[in-house]
């Protein structure tokens, strides 16, 4: 009798709508990177005689080393990419957190005019579309001759990052308590003592976590680097290597597949490895709603 | 900050040592500097300058010899007004941005609320769907565009085989289909609803991740007492779960749209703004690159933020009250 009340009905249908939602999320979203990764270990013969198998009849890794070896030696030049991206993004991080680890400490616990303006200056970078600040650094960066130098590009991220930053760091600093702060105050600690003894060795979990976030951005960047790098291959970032090549028919798409797994591996990898950190430093403020 | 403090006091008359207050005030304009030269110079400075690039007629060619002023002149922004393509691509903006706001937005609903009852594997399901929003772009963009490749995608592949299609579908390069549904014949912008597909593809865990940590904090009793008064499950989600979570998706509506808006990676990745794609990023940046006519490109990316910021401010007049009441 009471098998077919609303509720009885409701809680099967959702219980079984539940698992078919989670497994066609799960496929959708994980099939593009397995089908990543199976193409770049197929030949480009294979690929058109068989487009739809999903499992390489033999691996082929020989695109990993013609995607990495230099153009000289007839590979693609992606160990090139590779450390330019590395470096740009390591760099990236360490100027970030220099400019972002005061700012945030500022905002969050000094009081002085303007700190709710600039708070508000921040996020508003993020409402101009990059494209709009693009046109005029573009110019400048043109004139003053750094466009297509790395240090221009630095400028730039460092630039787009900190806001963010500031932002998550800044809602770590506020959970530090403010009666450890006074206890080393009275202990005859200077402002800047304090944050390097006590605030910052606190926040560190949200620190790193940071870093790995601007990382990630700085890693995966592309309209910048088209813009400033796109003449100078030499200089090409990873990502933009994949994209100035992707249009190209020489190159088979195969060895390109190899390049956007290199392109995709560290991050996910970092990613796996740092998942609840990353998490909890984004969405910090959020449960408050 | 030093200064006063170490200046020998028996000599000069005893100046005032700044109080705590007006000392955190000096170290927080110190503290903040850096972060602020910096923003001010890539950031306000750049916006300040485009307006006055758009009313400039300035070439890209004669970029190093022109001075930085002068040559002032309106035709930027009349090109802007009257240029046909300028409207067509703002409204595909317009279009793209709603249903990539929405869509995603009603992705990240359903996943967070299917995962959000712990089962065995949910940790690596949940990494999982984060994975799109991570994954670099020009990676994901890649993989698509091989994924709908006409001659050896695997969705043609699928999509003929198994699903019987005439023939293989352009996905990113075919403007519209013609497609019959109960003999209603209507046409389709296939490259649009492409683009608009792996917007939602790729942001609705932005939208999983806030909404699965909004739900976490909705207390386990709301649940529990509306469960005893007999309430079903989608009663429980109408009236205990969802007025709850309004205000994460109402900031979550604004974001995403502001970002969609100002999107341009994925569009220029993916079909390169051809095929009834074009949004105007991507027209700015092909006036920039192709055209080499900074002044236009300046003009319209001026009025594509004019646009967002009216957008906005109808949005918080109107939406502001009542998801602040909620």
């Amino acid at each position: 009798m009471t098998a077919f009340n609303r509720d009885v009905v409701e809680t099967r249908v959702f219980g079984v709508l539940r698992w078919v939602v989670i497994a066609v999320l799960v496929l959708a979203t994980a099939f593009p990177f397995y089908y990543m990764i199976v193409l770049s270990l197929r030949s480009l013969d294979e690929v058109v005689l068989h487009p739809g198998a999903l499992w390489p009849a033999e691996f082929d890794v020989s695109t990993y080393l013609s995607v990495l070896l230099p153009e000289d030696d007839g590979g693609q030049g992606f160990l090139v990419f590779l450390r330019n991206s590395f470096v740009i993004a390591v760099l990236t991080v360490v100027v970030t957190l220099l400019a972002a680890i005061p700012g945030a400490y500022a905002i969050s616990r000094l009081q002085f005019r303007g700190r709710r303006q600039v708070s508000a200056l921040f996020l508003a970078v993020y409402l101009f579309p990059a494209i709009l600040l693009a046109v005029p650094l573009f110019v400048f960066f043109a004139r003053i001759g750094l466009r297509g130098s790395l240090a221009g590009l630095l400028i730039v991220y460092v630039a787009q990052t900190v806001p963010i930053s500031i932002y998550m760091l800044r809602n770590y600093f506020e959970t530090v308590p403010v009666s450890l702060e006074e206890a080393a105050a009275i202990d005859g600690c200077s402002r800047f003592q304090i944050i390097r003894r006590v605030s910052l060795p606190l926040a560190m979990p949200a620190v790193v976590s940071n870093a790995l976030y601007v990382f990630m951005i700085a890693w995966n960047e592309f309209l910048f680097a088209l813009l400033f790098l796109a003449e100078d291959r030499d200089r090409w970032t990873v990502s933009l290597g994949l994209s100035q090549l992707a249009g190209s028919i020489e190159i088979p798409t195969t060895v390109l597949m190899a390049g956007s797994v290199l392109l995709t591996l560290p991050i996910v990898v970092l990613f796996f490895f740092a998942e609840r950190l990353l998490v909890e430093g984004l969405t910090s403020g959020a449960e408050k709603g | 900050m030093t200064t006063q403090m170490e200046r020998p006091t028996a000599t000069v008359p005893p100046t005032r040592m700044p109080t705590l207050a007006q000392r955190d005030a000096r170290a927080g304009r110190v503290l903040l500097a850096p972060t602020l030269v910096v923003v001010l110079l890539v950031v306000v400075v750049p916006i300040v300058w485009t307006v006055v690039l758009s009313f400039q007629d300035l070439r890209l060619i004669d970029l190093r010899r022109r001075g930085l002023w002068g040559g002032f002149t309106l035709e930027n922004l009349a090109g802007v007004f009257t240029s046909r393509g300028f409207y067509g691509a703002l409204g595909t903006t317009l279009l793209y941005s709603v249903v990539g706001t929405v869509t995603s937005i009603g992705i990240g609903l359903v996943a967070a609320l299917a995962l959000r009852r712990r089962f065995r594997g949910r940790t690596v399901a949940r990494a999982f769907m984060l994975l799109p929003y991570v994954a670099p772009v020009v990676a994901v963009t890649f993989v698509w565009q091989t994924m709908l490749n006409p001659q050896f995608g695997i969705v043609n592949e699928i999509g003929t085989n198994v699903f019987g299609w005439a023939d293989p579908v352009a996905f990113l390069t075919q403007r519209s289909a013609d497609v019959s549904v109960f003999g209603l014949e209507f046409s389709v912008p296939v490259a649009l609803l492409t683009v608009m597909a792996f917007e939602a593809w790729r942001y609705f865990p932005f939208a999983f991740l806030f909404l699965t940590a909004r739900l976490a904090a909705v207390p386990g009793e709301l649940e529990e007492a509306a469960r005893v008064d007999g309430a079903t499950p989608t009663q429980r989600f109408r009236h205990v779960i969802w007025p709850q979570l309004l205000p994460v998706i109402a900031l979550l509506a604004v974001l995403r749209f502001i970002f969609t808006f100002n999107e341009f990676d994925d569009i220029y990745l993916l079909t390169g703004g051809g095929a009834g794609t074009q949004v105007v990023s991507v027209r700015v940046y092909e006036l920039l690159t192709a055209r080499g006519d900074v002044g236009a490109a300046s003009a319209q990316a001026l009025v594509l933020s004019l646009v967002l910021v009216v957008l906005l401010a109808i949005y918080f007049r109107f939406w502001g009250r009542k998801v602040e009441q909620s």
